[in-house]
């Protein structure tokens, strides 16, 4: 059975439709990229499966429940996390501050008014282990505002992790970085995926990052899904290659 | 980092020695016993709408209607049912918790200017019922002819009544409690919560806070605490007046809070003491005493953004 099945999903803004009938199948375990080009409604699909924004028809189905029309913070709760092209963080707290929230919360702990020494020491020893697994363990005590980019987007993918969901949706995870922050993150999102066993899906218009990461790519173009299938089959898509060569042509 | 916590436990046993030896050392400085009192009174108030503005990033300027809530609330138990300070305290926060509750509920989805518009606006409501009901509230005259009772422990008897620096230590009681409950607060997982949302909503939304009851929570911990507040004031002035109800106290609030350093914990305090300092000094010397505390204040945000203890904070820390 699928992790995650996109049924369909269109949607609609007044006269302009950004996801036409798209359909998609996420197996457990599996690293699936979405890519496209601009405007082709990758952010506007993944809001959907998301729950930022509900779809004008189709469904979503995760674990096989309909999550359609749940609200976004019941998705979390059924193991569906997100991150966002433009990092959300706390800017005003410290990394290890971000990623407490995080845990306290996955720990079920957010109406606790008390913590016990006990419950506190998990808490502290669960993000120890995401700080390490990021690598951002010696800027823990910084303010996560005072980052570098791909460090504030590792904290935002750890809170992700932090709620050791089944799927993690990805929007954009390298964009607007150099060489090395890319390089940095694709390692961890390789890493979370590999040894976490962790199902993904991510935009990305890096195509390195891309082809070096993804099991399977889907391809949309206009709203609508243009090609589906591993990265060696999508490389060798003639419709593929007319959509993006096309556009930088004209 | 340790200096960093040194200098704030050295602030906060400076803070709390000031507190405590207040009745001592005011009328050195040219105060009195009472003005003490409204400081502590107003900075509970302040404190209390910080825990929602500074602390969960939510602006209300309606908070007047639940001090108020809490001055009639009062005043009306001691006038027309029991003599009892503690009887018109409980009952001045419990109308307070049940007003805060039934319109938090129907407000908390409302985000930013739309939701500080909305509680101005139910504030605006209890403002003209205190008004209009002559007869039972004393209209714009205010609620008067009552006054706060001695409180007696069966072996020992406390005259708040005739002793200012008995009923400062009485106001000054609560407002420890209160505190220490909202800093404890602040220090729990709930707590971060708050400040998740503060930070970041969208964030918080996809940690998978339900971050509308979060945000109702923290309201009604706030209104519960600017009620208590508002009891403690109706027994400081044995009276109960309109005003308190008025939008101008709300605002008087958030100028408290942002005086001081809405950031900080203390800050408001800080706000309050300044404020009420300001008001009762410049108002013997001139009617237009608001304008002065206006262009204070307008000094402060323009060149202090993060207030009083924030300058102080930033020179320390540097």
């Amino acid at each position: 059975m699928s992790l995650l099945r996109v049924e369909n999903v269109t949607k609609n803004f007044g006269s302009l439709t950004a996801v036409s009938e798209v359909s998609m199948k996420v197996e457990a375990g599996e690293l699936m990229a979405v890519i496209g080009p601009n405007g082709a409604g990758k952010t506007t699909f993944f809001n959907l499966i998301s729950g930022f924004q509900t779809p004008s028809s189709g469904r979503i189905i995760f674990d096989d429940e309909d999550v359609t029309r749940l609200l976004p913070a019941r998705r979390v709760w059924r193991g569906m996390t997100r991150t966002f092209q433009i990092t959300e963080v706390f800017p005003e707290l410290t990394v290890r501050e971000n990623l407490q929230i995080a845990v306290e919360v996955a720990s079920g702990f957010r109406l606790r008014l008390w913590q016990s020494r006990d419950a506190a020491a998990k808490v502290t020893a669960r993000v120890d282990e995401l700080l390490d697994m990021s690598g951002l363990s010696g800027k823990a005590g910084r303010l996560v505002g005072e980052l570098a980019h791909g460090d504030q987007r590792a904290t935002e993918i750890m809170m992700s992790i932090a709620l050791k969901p089944r799927l993690l949706l990805l929007d954009e995870p390298t964009a607007g970085m150099g060489d090395q922050e890319t390089y940095d993150i694709t390692q961890l999102i390789r890493k979370l995926h590999r040894d976490q066993e962790l199902s993904i899906v991510l935009i990305e218009h890096d195509m390195r990052v891309v082809f070096h990461l993804a099991d399977r790519i889907m391809v949309l173009a206009e709203g609508a899904m243009l090609a589906e299938g591993t990265p060696h089959e999508i490389a060798a898509n003639e419709a593929v290659q007319a959509a993006y060569l096309g556009k930088a042509a004209a | 980092m340790i200096d960093r916590l040194y200098w704030k436990y050295a602030a906060d046993a400076l803070i709390w020695l000031l507190l405590l030896t207040m009745p001592f050392w005011l009328n050195w400085v040219g105060g009195y016993t009472q003005l003490g009192t409204q400081i502590v009174v107003m900075a509970l108030a302040a404190m209390a709408l910080n825990f929602l503005l500074g602390y969960t990033g939510v602006l209300s300027f309606g908070h007047a209607a639940y001090f108020g809530l809490g001055v009639y609330g009062a005043g009306l138990t001691i006038k027309y049912l029991i003599p009892s300070t503690l009887t018109g305290m409980a009952v001045g926060v419990l109308t307070a918790v049940v007003a805060a509750a039934i319109i938090g509920l129907l407000i908390v989805h409302l985000r930013g200017i739309y939701f500080a518009m909305v509680t101005i606006a139910f504030g605006q409501v209890f403002y003209f019922v205190a008004y209009r009901w002559n007869n039972v509230t004393g209209g714009d005259d205010g609620l008067s002819n009552w006054n706060r009772m001695p409180i007696d422990f069966g072996f020992a008897r406390l005259d708040i009544l005739h002793s200012p620096v008995a009923f400062y230590y009485f106001v000054l009681f609560f407002f420890v409690v209160s505190v220490a409950i909202m800093a404890a607060l602040l220090r729990s997982p709930f707590g971060r919560t708050l400040l998740a949302i503060r930070e970041n909503e969208r964030r918080a939304r996809f940690l998978g806070i339900p971050v509308d009851r979060h945000i109702w929570l923290s309201w009604l911990i706030s209104c519960t605490f600017v009620g208590l507040a508002g009891t403690l004031y109706a027994f400081l002035n044995n009276f109960a007046d309109p005003h308190t109800l008025y939008w101008e106290q709300s605002g008087v609030f958030v100028i408290m809070a942002v005086l001081g350093g809405m950031r900080s914990f203390w800050g408001p305090l800080i706000g309050a003491a300044i404020f009420v300092a300001l008001q009762d000094y410049v108002s013997t010397m001139t009617q237009n005493w608001m304008s002065f505390i206006g262009l204070f204040f307008v000094l402060i945000v323009l060149f202090f953004p993060r207030g009083v203890l924030g300058v102080i904070r930033r020179k320390t820390s540097s």
